[in-house]
């Protein structure tokens, strides 16, 4: 966007499944932006909310049993209020998304060729040949060696990071501005990793795309995002810029998150990891008020309440879910070590 | 116990003299020695007549030790043949040639009954919970089925021993009459650790035991399998791909690279001084999660994908995705030698001789304080 606005502005969103246990409250009042150029992390747990938020954003989420409220505004116009027609003209040109798992991803009985070219084809009147040339440059452009004679493969004949390769240049079809990569390195091995890592950063180096990168770990938060959310039970529950998370974090999940990590850097730690306690909560009966709670050491009687997502650090844009006071945070967050952690405070 | 072929054509050192020269075994020395362990699959075509066509080298040539009480972290990328290792150690899958030794007592060549019996002192736990518990066996079952199979306890008695089991990891010992599928992951992979020290084992081999799990709970398992190799005096050899994690629980680590290994030493020493250019890239393909400690170093990028253990390179398996590769390391196969300490590796460039600029790089700077 020219006036320097948001390119992506999700407002108060929710998803929430019908299922037969009961409804499934999958996404509780989510926003985000997302600028141009930038890397957005999302950081959180299985069922926290992170991919559902995400496939909402592009319509993915859209069934019968499905309840989809909120605004989710790309360049100005809300894709919510879309109806799947269009939606197609945004999604896979403008917002492209590439998933975890490379291998389920591509369809089995088909060259990748014919893949790629479907996409390109579906997006526009190309020619096959142009499809075909544009394939080609696009396999060369995400580091796919002898590209000419890789774009007559099947996928079964690509190794698990060629995979991702190839859905991250399917996914560049179109020049998006936004790309969503929803654990794009989970399945891949750490060489691999952070092969596909760099790639992401150079292309979005090259092409200017925002990226919204959604993970587990925060190694990877750490080496690509600028700003970052932590979600936790359907909700954000802290909201910074990476440095703002990492060495000032508000939310007593952000600690139990940074206590519980094992570092390739530090030498075993003499005692045992900070752990969270407990489960991740049911998202079919969530507890009241926070839903950090019954995991909390330091809970107390406001609790109960939900505490809305606000600047409480005293840095305007870094945003958490606590009710506990700035200083009672800064202390209650370091442990024995003198690291951050989740303990519950010395009597 | 030299006897066994050597399949390869640079010879590794034998268990006795890794042991000779290692300072680690402080308390009673090894309880596992593998010695020139192979394990070769046939890959066969044919329809009526199965033709062998060729042979996967999971594990090939691998000679190691696990001290009484210590962990030996065994890390390297999937298809590299730790799995297959671990199962092989404790035959599980038979070994192609090769022997281990478990307190001394040779292990291949024993009967079924002799075995089984050697694998009460030797247990087993999964990656994936889910794929590890029979569903249609509630959890005391599953736990209790050890006891039975070793004819060591039965009805009330039984009962009572794995309600303590299930206590012992974390468990409601109430839970005794539920499936698998009312637990949640974390729960599930407690019930394996339950069914694992059921014969009170002395070691046990741990594959991927927290990789199916979300990092609150990750941290969960391993202080539990901390708090019991404590208090029940166990040994682990403990397989992961997450260098972080290993690095935490290890004393020793053994690197793999397609089916060999290629160094192996204190965790410590693995660590901060690495010496195969493998285990470097590995250590640096780790994105560390501290913005600055990250952004301080330059991660060394292999190019190019893990080679195929059924077609693997000649010489050094490593000099085609290597960057300090040379001619000799595509012609003569590095020998595993001892670079002191008990940190060894097989590599004809070791990192700390002739590139100590690499480790630098790919190091981080003074860790800041978080």
């Amino acid at each position: 966007m020219s006036d320097g606005g948001h390119l992506l502005e999700v407002e108060d969103l929710h998803v929430s499944f019908d299922t037969d246990d009961g409804v499934v409250k999958a996404v509780d009042g989510v926003s985000f932006t997302v600028e141009p150029g930038r890397t957005l992390g999302i950081v959180g747990e299985s069922g926290s909310g992170k991919s559902v938020a995400n496939m909402t954003i592009l319509g993915l989420t859209r069934a019968d049993d499905a309840n989809v409220s909120g605004r989710i505004l790309f360049e100005g116009n809300d894709l919510a209020a879309l109806d799947d027609e269009g939606l197609q003209g945004t999604r896979g040109n403008e917002i492209a998304m590439i998933f975890q798992d490379p291998l389920t991803s591509l369809h089995p009985f088909y060259k990748v060729g014919a893949q790629m070219t479907e996409a390109i084809q579906a997006h526009g009147d190309a020619s096959d040949d142009e499809a075909r040339e544009r394939s080609i440059e696009l396999l060369k452009l995400v580091g796919i060696p002898d590209a000419e004679r890789r774009f007559g493969e099947y996928p079964h004949e690509f190794s698990g990071g060629m995979r991702q390769r190839v859905m991250i240049a399917m996914a560049l079809t179109n020049d998006p501005k936004l790309l969503i990569a929803d654990e794009p390195t989970t399945a891949l091995d750490v060489t691999i990793q952070a092969q596909i890592l760099r790639l992401i950063e150079r292309l979005q180096a090259e092409l200017g795309m925002a990226v919204i990168m959604i993970t587990h770990d925060l190694g990877v938060i750490a080496e690509v995002a600028d700003d970052v959310l932590v979600m936790y039970g359907g909700r954000v529950v802290e909201q910074g810029t990476r440095d703002e998370i990492f060495y000032d974090p508000q939310h007593p999940y952000t600690w139990g998150l940074l206590g519980s990590l094992t570092r390739t850097d530090r030498p075993r730690r003499s005692g045992r990891l900070a752990q969270i306690a407990g489960q991740p909560p049911s998202l079919i009966a969530p507890p009241d008020g926070c839903h950090f709670r019954p995991r909390c050491p330091h809970e107390f009687d406001k609790c109960p309440q939900v505490p809305g997502l606000e600047a409480r650090s005293g840095t305007r844009d870094h945003l958490d879910r606590c009710w506990l006071t700035a200083d009672q945070k800064r202390t209650l967050r370091v442990v024995d070590d003198g690291e951050i952690g989740l303990e519950e405070p010395a009597a | 116990m030299n006897d066994a072929s050597t399949p390869s054509d640079a010879p590794t050192p034998g268990v006795d003299e890794m042991k000779a020269k290692d300072r680690t075994a402080s308390n009673g020395g090894p309880l596992l020695e593998v010695e020139h362990l192979v394990k070769h699959f046939p890959i066969k075509s044919g329809i009526l007549i199965d033709r062998e066509i060729g042979q996967v080298r999971a594990v090939d040539d691998v000679s190691f030790f696990v001290n009484k009480g210590e962990t030996l972290g065994l890390v390297g990328e999937s298809g590299c043949g730790k799995s297959t290792l671990c199962r092989t150690v404790l035959r599980l899958i038979e070994p192609t040639s090769g022997s281990m030794r478990f307190e001394g007592r040779e292990l291949t060549g024993l009967g079924r009954n002799d075995m089984r019996e050697a694998r009460r002192d030797m247990q087993m736990i999964f990656q994936d919970p889910y794929a590890s518990l029979n569903p249609r066996k509630r959890v005391g079952q599953i736990v209790g089925d050890p006891l039975a199979l070793h004819g060591i306890s039965s009805g009330d008695e039984r009962k009572r021993q794995v309600q303590e089991l299930l206590e012992r990891v974390g468990l409601n010992p109430e839970h005794f009459n539920r499936y698998p599928h009312e637990f949640s992951g974390g729960q599930r992979q407690r019930i394996g650790i339950a069914r694992a020290l059921a014969l009170q084992p002395k070691l046990i081999v741990a594959d991927e035991p927290v990789s199916a799990l979300d990092v609150s709970i990750q941290a969960q398992i391993i202080n539990l399998l901390d708090e019991l190799q404590d208090d029940l005096d166990l040994t682990y050899i403990f397989v992961a791909h997450d260098l972080g994690v290993v690095r935490h629980v290890s004393d020793r680590i053994a690197v793999m690279y397609v089916g060999k290994i290629v160094e192996i030493g204190p965790a410590e020493a693995v660590y901060t001084n690495p010496i195969h250019p493998y285990t470097l890239s590995l250590l640096s393909a780790i994105p560390i999660p501290d913005p600055r400690a990250n952004d301080s170093r330059e991660p060394m990028v292999l190019e190019g994908d893990v080679p195929s253990p059924a077609n693997p390179p000649p010489a050094c398996r490593f000099h085609t995705r290597c960057p300090f590769a040379t001619e000799i390391c595509s012609e003569v196969e590095p020998e595993l030698i001892d670079h002191g300490g008990g940190h060894w590796a097989a590599c004809h460039h070791p990192l700390h001789r002739e590139h100590p600029e690499a480790v630098r790089e790919a190091t981080p700077g003074e860790g800041t304080p978080t």
